[in-house]
């Protein structure tokens, strides 16, 4: 097992700047999950981790052993591609076994660790075809089975799922996530769908812009979103966000003294999940402009002071396009943010207080 | 129901006739004209031709000529061949990695299969020339006297050979290229993960990946090696004594110098079933070695 430790990052390419410091660690045995929009710089920190890429300026460290200038291969890790990137022309058995050979294994111990992967994902009837023969999700555990059977102790994944259909997602998240705690192994996991990052990670770290917005267990990230971006971005319906101006900001305060709600920031932004929401006698006067029923909840869409807001509710409900309802939340779940974005930290003092 | 499907089949065989004519034209109908032709003797002073079976081909057995420029052929096919492709896989290798200038290098490699021929062997031709050509001039300065490279029979054959490899090399990068560009990096990086040697790689990934191409790459230039004509026309017209005659300018002197036709047509009927066996055992042989996506 090896924890990774990366300080200072920075890429930059002529005067594309992907990454501006990024800082974070990953202890040994965990899983921990780069999340964000595309283009956000996860692929890239990934692969200057991996070693395929150079970075500006910063460190890496597997353990206490400083790799930053050693090449890719010498780094020990194994690396499992959004494409699988398996050989066209071999069977899955010369691809799971490829990087062995290459690595002079005896053949005993090829044989043998090959074994062991296919019998783990259960992949033992297809080691003779080749991967055009293969469905995606075949393809997908014929790459995790490179990683496998390198029995390296850092193991990264860029995007592994998103050439899945949806169910096959949700299968292998739970797999790979018992495949990596069976295996005791590290593992930086890249992705852009943030129910992988909610259900999987130890650790998310929630990139934007080439830089780190908020990192912390699934359940922080959601309970204490530092900015409105992470508020918006972790949580399905995301967090409605209240621009606090115009009717919306009058409707509000209107609301302050039944809610019990902490002073406004004005030009900041409130923010209540949806499925902190619910449709009360007194609170925040709302119109509602669509419903969408999703089965076991609907989404109530409503307006206040010209603005959107989601509401959860179980099952179905009556309510129609143009109805006028309140809105009433718990005062702890309450997130204001200031002008700049961030989070307003006292704001959660004085409720507790 | 039968309305509909007779006009489809209508349709579709409208559809295909323009190509279908062109085929017939200029491909089928002459190589049927050419084995009757070569079954006929040759008419001459308005006499008609007359059907004399395998005339022709006895001929063809006992002509020295023929087999002497069966002969050049052969020796040129495997002088030509073997070092074009190498040399044009080598330069796209080379060429497709990150290197600087790498699109004039291209072009580069690229200029003599878009020259004209003519104008290509023109060059080569000042190239040879004794006394005042490169090659003399150069051999010169190291104290070599003239050398009449075209005009020597021991010498002649190889000087095509040189231009032919300069010429097809760059034409045949190009496809070596685009196949070599069509590998996903993935496998590159995948590969380097595990330390795995830019040999070692080139060696199981690369090569069989671009199998295709090399079969495609050969086919053409088996090919290329029995079609060539203008250069010879240009350089050399098959001398000195037939030294330098490949079978194709053999054919055309037959047909359009001695007007032979109907020995002619006995020769083409030769090359065509010679191209036919070649391209079978290549595509038999290569195609079970190779992976096609
Ligand atoms: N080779 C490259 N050259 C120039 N810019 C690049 C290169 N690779 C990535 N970038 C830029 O860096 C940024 C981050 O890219 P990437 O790490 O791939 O994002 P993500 O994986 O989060 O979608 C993007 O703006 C992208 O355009
Ligand atoms: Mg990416």
């Amino acid at each position: 097992m090896s924890s990774i430790s990366v300080t200072g990052l920075t890429k930059r390419w002529g005067s594309v700047t992907a990454l501006h410091g990024i800082d974070f660690e990953a202890r040994a045995g965990e899983l921990v999950i780069l999340l964000g929009p595309s283009g956000c710089g996860k692929s890239t920190t990934l692969r200057i981790i991996a070693g395929l890429e150079e970075a500006t300026s910063g460190r890496i460290r597997f353990g206490d052993r400083d790799v930053t200038a050693l090449p890719a291969a010498q780094r020990g890790i194994a690396m499992v591609f959004q494409s699988y990137a398996l050989y066209p022309h071999l069977s899955v058995r010369e691809n799971i076994v490829f990087g062995l050979k290459v690595r002079r294994l005896p053949a005993a111990q090829r044989e043998s660790r090959l074994e062991r992967a296919a019998e783990i994902l259960g992949i033992g009837k297809l080691l003779d075809r080749r991967p055009a023969e293969l469905s995606g999700g075949q393809k997908q555990r014929v790459a995790l089975g490179r990683a496998i059977v390198a029995q390296t102790p850092i193991c990264l994944m860029d995007e592994p799922l998103s050439n899945l259909d949806a169910q096959l997602r949700q299968d292998m998240r739970t797999e790979i996530r018992a495949l990596q705690r069976r295996l005791g192994m590290t593992m930086l996991y890249v992705t852009h769908d943030q129910t992988e990052a909610m259900t999987m990670a130890d650790q998310v770290i929630l990139m934007r812009d080439g830089r780190i917005e908020q990192k912390g267990r699934p359940a922080d990230l959601y309970m204490r979103p530092a900015t409105g971006f992470v508020a918006r971005f972790v949580g399905t319906p995301p967090m409605n966000l209240l621009a606090l101006e115009g009717a919306a900001l009058t409707a509000l305060e209107s609301a302050v003294p039944v809610l019990g709600l902490p002073p406004l920031p004005r030009g900041g932004h409130l923010g209540v999940r949806p499925e902190s929401l619910r449709l009360a006698d007194a609170g925040l006067p709302a119109l509602v402009a669509t419903v969408e029923y999703l089965g076991a909840d609907s989404i109530v869409l409503c307006e206040v002071g010209g603005q959107r807001v989601a509401v959860r509710v179980d099952g179905a409900t009556d309510l129609a396009p143009g109805n006028a309802v309140r809105l009433a939340w718990r005062t702890e779940d309450t997130h204001l943010f200031g002008p700049d974005g961030t989070r307003l930290a006292p704001e959660r003092v004085e409720v507790a207080a | 129901m039968i309305g509909t499907r007779s006009r489809h089949w209508v349709e579709g065989w409208l559809l295909v006739l323009p190509a279908l004519v062109l085929l017939v034209a200029f491909t089928h109908w002459p190589v049927i004209a050419s084995l009757i032709d070569s079954l006929n003797s040759t008419p001459r002073r308005g006499a008609a031709p007359n059907f004399v079976g395998l005339e022709n081909y006895q001929r063809l057995v006992a002509d020295p000529v023929f087999a002497k420029v069966m002969w050049n052929n052969a020796v040129f096919a495997f002088g030509t061949i073997p070092t074009s492709v190498v040399l044009a896989l080598l330069m796209a290798v080379w060429v497709n990695s990150a290197i600087r200038g790498r699109a004039a290098l291209r072009l580069a490699y690229f200029t003599p299969t878009i020259l004209p021929m003519i104008a290509a062997a023109n060059i080569w031709l000042f190239f040879y020339t004794p006394d005042y050509g490169l090659l003399d001039q150069i051999t010169g300065l190291f104290g070599f006297g003239r050398t009449n490279w075209l005009g020597n029979p021991d010498t002649v054959l190889w000087c095509i050979v040189v231009m032919t490899v300069w010429k097809e090399a760059g034409f045949f990068m190009i496809f070596y290229l685009a196949a070599l560009q069509a590998i996903p990096p993935d496998l590159t990086e995948a590969a380097s993960l595990d330390g795995t040697s830019r040999w070692y790689f080139f060696r199981r990934v690369t090569l069989p990946l671009i199998m295709p191409t090399t079969l495609f790459v050969l086919v053409n230039a088996v090919i290329n090696s029995f079609k060539l004509v203008d250069h010879i026309v240009v350089m050399t017209k098959g001398g000195p004594d037939n030294a330098s005659s490949l079978i194709l300018y053999y054919i055309y002197e037959t047909a359009f110098s001695f007007w032979d036709t109907a020995y002619a047509s006995a020769l083409t009927m030769v090359l065509l079933v010679v191209l036919a066996l070649l391209a079978l055992v290549q595509f038999g042989v290569l195609e079970r070695r190779i992976h096609y996506r």
